[in-house]
């Protein structure tokens, strides 16, 4: 996994709430067997027509937009299935930030896993930082991890709250599974008591 | 010993590590697997040299892309990057010996009907899956939720998770419902009421005398769609009628070991005077038959309601309910009754159990579909479907001019041939009306069994306390 500490970029305002996993990534597009190659089809039927015509109007396909880095996205951002896909998408697209005031569960625990920083801040902060996404090329907006701090285009910092051990794995690009398994220990001891409280199991 | 939810209760005896900082390594007792989800993680495994830590609580079955249709058995009813797929589960399943239910297999099924159904859930057990609907085993006082593809490849390596505790959360739904009124409309009801993400950051336990007096089919349909109300889990406390499910089944336990289980089963429920961190309470007589107008599930109305206006919200909501009624074709103000469908679906993880299809069934019996509407079943599992077909309910779909099928998830998602051609209208008894979701700008109306049954009759949306 890639290591995420600073990010400078232009972001992509979505403004629509309850954007679900089904629209980032449609599920004809999860029947393969890699993690790689999804990014073309990031937001498939919002941003192709059926004949696979890019629609104009649609953020990721206007000029400004082509290379961003950000989303600002409308709340609970990544509702519905499980599909790791979406993230996977949003990172072969080249999006290594989110910011919302809100996600679903899975999709944000997803996020982690790929380099993927999701963000969380309060209505009144992702409206300004909308306000800039919609500038285009004209905002950029700051990412620090290490600070946790989002800076909007006119320098005004706001601080976000993150998980400090997702923080640390992701600042570090840290394999977790690699780190569960240090603590076999523990686990092995875990399962000698309780296949004897629960031998049913 | 201060008082514990029954979350609290599953948590605590899963613990396998605790840091610092309070993430835990949570152990988990049943990892259900398929096709979709899994590929990409046992890639993973091959390519660090890693094993599956647990291969025998580890058990796989394909249902996502699967061929519906009776002539199945032929490759050529599946695209090749679904059998690619399929058969990379087939060949994932032998090289690390986990338990395995193959397209051929009779107890094939959805993964979630299929688990419960094999005595796989059990109490008190924590249950993941790479699927968002594993919140379904939650019926039986599992902790159980959905994954993704690095959590999957993580169980799998460690029989763990990285997690952190949610919090609780009490749904109680207080006495009867009443006639006509099914699981679908409690747990679509409570959406409504919460939001998609009223759950968020939350396990859901229901309570009550309305969910006390479900079957356990119904429960499963009320935790399965916790998480779309935005839950972590949702969670129901085992009594008689789980241990009356259970008994029996082939990974059950038994004997000495079943009386052993039972006596921790029997203190799997919430204490009273635990801690909640949030209530919602709903009057089991004030729910009625639902369906969804919208393109969220949260976007629910009684079947007597009227299309709701964008001004009618607030917020985001007011642009996402007016996109909404574009995507879905609707009218502010046009009765729910008032449209015209040309699908019907019943089937999915959330319904396609045997009761469902009793349900459905005991509304179409000696009737018949409206002429050039398209009607299927696809039963939750091959072994649903047997029973239906020994309990007559299969004659009774195929007579009212119902397509019989295999078991898969199917038009739920939409991932096999079975999909809505654009501007195409579904009732389902599904769990999703997200765009998209059972076909390239379908329109899906998420309803009960029952009332899939009666609108497949009239081919329009129905209230089917006038069909009873």
């Amino acid at each position: 996994m890639d290591k995420f500490d600073k990010l400078s970029g232009i972001a992509a305002p979505l403004p629509l709430v309850n954007i679900d996993t089904d629209m980032i990534i449609p599920k004809q597009f999860l029947k393969t067997i890699k993690r790689s190659g999804l990014g073309v089809n990031l937001f498939d039927e919002m941003r192709y027509d059926r004949e696979g015509n890019e629609i104009p109007d649609f953020v990721l396909n206007k000029p400004a937009y082509r290379d961003a880095q950000i989303l600002v996205a409308g709340d609970n951002f990544g509702c519905g299935s499980s599909r790791e896909h979406a993230p996977w998408a949003l990172l072969d697209f080249g999006i290594r930030a989110v910011i919302s005031t809100s996600y679903a569960d899975i999709f944000y625990n997803n996020c982690f896993k790929n380099g993927i920083l999701p963000i969380v801040l309060p209505p009144e902060q992702v409206a300004v930082l909308m306000k800039d996404a919609e500038k285009g090329a004209n905002a950029r907006i700051e990412i620090d991890l290490e600070n946790q701090t989002v800076t909007a285009a006119d320098g005004t910092a706001f601080h976000f709250e993150v998980d400090p051990f997702k923080k640390h794995c992701l600042l570090n690009g840290l394999d977790d599974i690699g780190l569960t398994m240090e603590k076999s220990a523990a686990i092995d001891a875990f399962e000698t008591k309780a296949s004897a409280a629960r031998p049913w199991v | 010993m201060s008082p514990k939810t029954l979350y609290d209760k599953i948590w605590d005896a899963h613990v396998a590590h605790e840091a610092e900082d309070g993430t835990c390594l949570l152990y988990i007792d049943r990892h259900l697997v398929h096709e979709v989800t899994s590929p990409q993680a046992f890639e993973g495994l091959r390519m660090a040299n890693r094993k599956v830590r647990a291969p025998e609580k580890t058990i796989a079955v394909p249902d996502h892309n699967v061929p519906t249709t009776t002539d199945r058995a032929n490759a050529a009813t599946m695209t090749e990057d679904s059998r690619i797929q399929v058969e990379a589960l087939d060949k994932n399943a032998k090289d690390f010996g986990i338990n395995y239910y193959p397209v051929s297999d009779i107890r094939q099924g959805i993964v979630h009907i299929v688990g419960p159904e094999q005595g796989w859930t059990l109490p008190g057990m924590t249950v993941v899956c790479g699927d968002s609907h594993t919140a379904t085993h939650g019926a039986f006082g599992a902790l159980a939720h959905g994954i993704g593809t690095s959590e999957v490849e993580h169980v799998l390596a460690t029989q763990t998770l990285i997690q952190k505790k949610s919090k609780n959360m009490k749904v109680e739904i207080t006495g009867k419902l009443r006639p006509g009124v099914t699981a679908k409309d409690i747990t679509l009801s409570v959406i409504g009421a919460t939001g998609t993400a009223g759950g968020t950051g939350y396990v859901i336990e229901y309570c009550g005398e309305a969910i006390r007096d479900l079957s356990m089919e119904g429960r499963m349909t009320v935790c399965n769609m916790a998480i779309e109300g935005g839950a972590r889990a949702g969670l129901i406390a085992p009594d008689e009628k789980t241990f009356a499910y259970i008994m029996g089944r082939p990974h059950a336990p038994k004997g000495a070991q079943w009386e052993a289980a039972m006596a921790w089963w029997k203190t799997l429920y919430s204490d009273d005077d635990a801690q909640w961190d949030k209530v919602v309470t709903l009057k089991g007589e004030d729910i009625a038959p639902v369906v969804t107008w919208g393109t969220s599930p949260e976007d629910v109305l009684p079947i007597t309601a009227t299309v709701p206006a964008p001004q009618d919200f607030t917020g985001g909501k007011v642009d996402a309910a007016q996109r909404a009624l574009d995507y879905m074709g609707l009218t502010p103000g046009q009765k729910l009754t008032d449209i015209a469908i040309d699908t019907v679906f019943i089937g999915s993880c959330t319904n396609g159990r045997i009761e469902d299809l009793r349900a459905a069934a005991a509304i179409l019996k000696g009737k018949k579909k409206k002429d050039g509407l398209r009607a299927m079943v696809v039963p939750g599992s091959g072994l649903v479907r047997a029973q239906a077909e020994e309990e007559g309910l299969a004659q009774i779909f195929i007579d009212a001019g119902f397509e019989w099928r295999m078991a898969g998830c199917s038009m739920c998602l939409a991932m096999n041939p079975d999909q809505l051609a654009p501007g195409e209208r579904c009732a389902s008894t599904s769990n999703r009306n997200f765009e998209g979701r059972q076909g390239y700008k379908g329109r899906t109306h998420l309803v009960s069994p029952a009332m899939a049954a009666a609108a497949a009759i009239t081919g329009h949306l129905t209230d089917v306390r006038e069909m009873m």
